[in-house]
């Protein structure tokens, strides 16, 4: 713990493991968010650690027909430049047969078969000339290998969010987590206060039932949950699957951890202030409203915290509850969607999936205090 | 887009609307109706107040009770009579679910992977939450580490399954390898793999990600624990010459031992339930099926609910120990 009689060198080591350590979760995500703003043509050929710097690629051009030649001088010429778009490429060397590619080096000038002669500059600009006219109707290819620089763009954002359907699904799980994390938290209030402060009698059992359905695994719920909608669908002719059925079984897989978190939080504030205001006539509600939820405040920013990040990530209860479709799909369901059928393009998965983790990691950076308390609580008894 | 956005925005407002109106209705009603200042007499207003404040308990309590009932505990008793009907729910079959499963291969292929998990994942992700938390207590940029190593606790489950897969992926010999694994390993010389099409080894390519991702729970609740180790303690035993290690092992250790339990416990139980990771990885394939996956499949693949329905009871029957322990622990504290 004290480092009195550390030597340098374990100091040194100590730093050194810590780095490598925390490169090592570090890395993963940090390749992804790289990948994500490269050209999707550099992402599916090299390494995002490359991302620096310039890449090469085997690449030919065919130029246009004999209808582009003008003349000049008596000479016939065609011209132009081999890049369709300026992306700052440049031709490194350059061959008329796909097998040698290094066979001239940008600026060099070849004779052609029939006497013509080509000239390709670094630059990508191309000229073609000949004493005869050219009657060719199919353009001569120039293969080549050009060095490309580093290329960043939104573009895959702007793919994701528009074509892929991330965009609809961002806002479906955004209509799935708000009102299932907010929901839980009030009814488990409510609940935490009864339980930490009225007398009743059964309190002890649902102390017991609440601590015993921390570790029930959700998996249990399914069929039960799903077979009461679809009759319940049935009676009053509704979706089985529907939003306020999702928001209820968030809430009900949710509500076991927060009473507990929030009853142990209340429990602990002080006997003598709610006692004093009970006695000058505040009903339990009251003192419920104006004294112990002010307090509780900071319990319930971790619940909450931990509700959102939890609904905002699930893909289990959003599969069973809500299923698949246009307005509820949702993002992780997308995504795991997109893993299969796009499960090659790198550059709409990394964007994807970055987009469904921006905003769990707002929220997780900018509240992180919060969140660190809600855990040391919760983990108290192993919820 | 828009008119979703309204109907989502109009949704969430009524859906905490009324949750709120249930709790200052119904207790406004309480006071309203059982008020006892209309009574005369002492004894007559004391009967209706005990009676009115008997009821409100239940105002607080009664919703959380009533959905935990509706959706956890009716389900345990619902799954365990699904579990001996047929795929219909229809007719009973005694054991033949459970028989099913037991004489089923990739049962247990499930079964194995599941205590792969167990074995792996708590252990790898507690014992690098202690090394990192202990490690970084006394750093001078300790904040900062801890902060990136806890940070994919945010990323869901599908999110890091991304994010690894793209380390994982894999081009044809001689291409050139965008997957970080396959790079490195190309870089060595070796030739490239389809690394989670491998069976038994792939299993272990999944269980990094959960390990990735539990490692920051693990090592902030330890790193709490650790500073709660006292002071004087620590001097002692540096007076005495004894060295990091011994501190560690012989200290530090010991008197976080509860607490390493516990950090152990909760991540054990969330690997029984671990289902997003292999559904978006390998969805099963390649020997990599665990329980909550097999009964995924069961019932929205296969459609029974038999046999989903007892794989499930399967699962929550692993964590039945740890319920009662929990239940037992809770009413001591209460006594």
């Amino acid at each position: 713990m004290s480092s009195h009689n550390s030597s340098i060198l374990t100091v040194g080591g100590k730093h050194l493991t810590v780095f490598i350590l925390v490169a090592l979760w570090t890395i993963p995500t940090l390749g992804l968010l790289i990948s994500s703003v490269r050209d999707k043509d550099q992402l599916a050929q090299t390494g995002w650690w490359t991302s620096l710097s310039a890449s090469e690629s085997n690449e030919f051009y065919r130029t246009p027909t004999a209808e582009a030649q003008s003349e000049q001088n008596g000479q016939f010429v065609i011209e132009g430049n081999i890049f369709d778009v300026d992306q700052g490429k440049e031709v490194q060397s350059w061959s008329l047969r796909p097998t040698d590619l290094t066979a001239f080096a940008a600026g060099d000038t070849t004779t052609l078969d029939d006497g013509s002669q080509m000239t390709l500059t670094a630059d990508g600009d191309f000229s073609w000339v000949s004493d005869e006219p050219f009657s060719h109707n199919r353009g001569q290819r120039v293969f080549y290998i050009a060095e490309v620089p580093p290329i960043f763009t939104l573009q895959n954002y702007k793919e994701v969010m528009a074509s892929e359907g991330v965009g609809r699904a961002f806002i479906n799980t955004m209509t799935v987590t708000l009102p299932s994390t907010f929901i839980p938290i009030l009814i488990a209030a409510f609940a935490a206060y009864a339980l930490a402060w009225m007398r009743f009698k059964g309190r002890m059992l649902v102390l017991a039932m609440i601590v015993g359905l921390l570790v029930v695994p959700l998996q249990i719920s399914l069929i039960p949950v799903l077979r009461m909608y679809t009759t319940l669908g049935g009676i009053f002719g509704t979706e089985p699957k529907s939003y306020p059925g999702i928001w209820l079984a968030h809430t009900a897989f949710g509500l076991s951890l927060a009473v507990y978190l929030l009853r142990n939080y209340m429990a602990g504030l002080p006997k003598e202030v709610m006692e004093s205001a009970r006695m000058d006539g505040a009903s339990h509600f009251d003192v419920f409203r104006t004294i112990v939820l002010p307090l509780s405040l900071p319990a319930l920013a971790s619940f909450s915290i931990f509700q959102f990040l939890w609904v905002w990530n699930d893909l289990l209860v959003a599969l069973v509850f809500l299923g698949q479709g246009e307005g509820k799909t949702v993002m992780t369901a997308q995504l795991v969607e997109l893993l299969g059928s796009r499960g090659d393009n790198w550059e709409i998965l990394t964007a994807g999936a970055f987009v469904t983790m921006i905003v769990p990691l707002i929220v997780f950076i900018s509240m992180q205090r919060y969140f660190v308390r809600g855990l040391l609580a919760g983990s108290v008894k192993g919820g | 887009m828009a008119q979703q956005i309204i109907t989502a925005v109009i949704a969430i407002a009524l859906a905490i609307g009324l949750s709120a109106l249930f709790f200052l209705g119904s207790n406004y009603l309480l006071d309203r109706f059982l008020s006892s200042d209309s009574l005369s007499g002492d004894a007559a207003r004391m009967k209706r107040d005990n009676l009115r404040e008997s009821i409100r308990p239940w105002i607080f309590i009664g919703p959380a009770v009533l959905i935990l009932l509706v959706y956890l505990v009716y389900p345990v008793f619902a799954s365990l009579w699904y579990s001996v009907l047929d795929r219909n729910a229809n007719e009973f079959v005694g054991l033949a679910n459970y028989a099913w499963a037991v004489q089923n291969p990739n049962f247990w292929v499930a079964v194995r992977n599941n205590i792969l998990w167990l074995i792996f994942v708590p252990t790898l992700a507690t014992g690098f939450g202690l090394l990192i938390a202990y490690m970084t207590d006394r750093l001078w940029w300790g904040k900062l580490a801890r902060t990136l190593v806890f940070l994919p606790m945010a990323i869901s489950f599908v999110g890091a399954s991304v994010i690894w897969k793209f380390i994982y992926d894999y081009r044809g010999v001689g291409e050139e390898q965008i997957g970080l694994l396959n790079a490195i390993v190309v870089a060595f010389g070796a030739d490239p793999t389809p690394w989670i099409t491998v069976p038994f080894w792939n299993n272990f390519l999944l269980m990094i990600i959960l390990v990735w991702i539990q490692t920051g729970f693990a090592m902030v609740i330890l790193g709490a624990a650790i500073r709660g180790v006292p002071e004087d303690t620590l001097e002692a035993a540096i007076i005495e010459g004894a060295n990091q290690f011994s501190i560690f092992f012989k200290i530090v250790i010991p008197q976080i031992f509860g607490t390493i339990v516990v950090v152990w416990t909760t991540i054990t139980i969330l690997v029984l339930k671990i289902f997003d990771i292999v559904f978006a990885m390998t969805n099963g394939q390649w020997d990599t099926n665990v329980l909550a996956n097999f009964m995924y499949d069961q019932l929205f693949r296969a459609g029974d609910i038999g046999k989903g329905s007892a794989i499930a009871l399967v699962i929550m029957f692993a964590v039945t120990p740890v319920m009662l322990y929990n239940i037992r622990r809770a009413r001591q504290d209460e006594q």
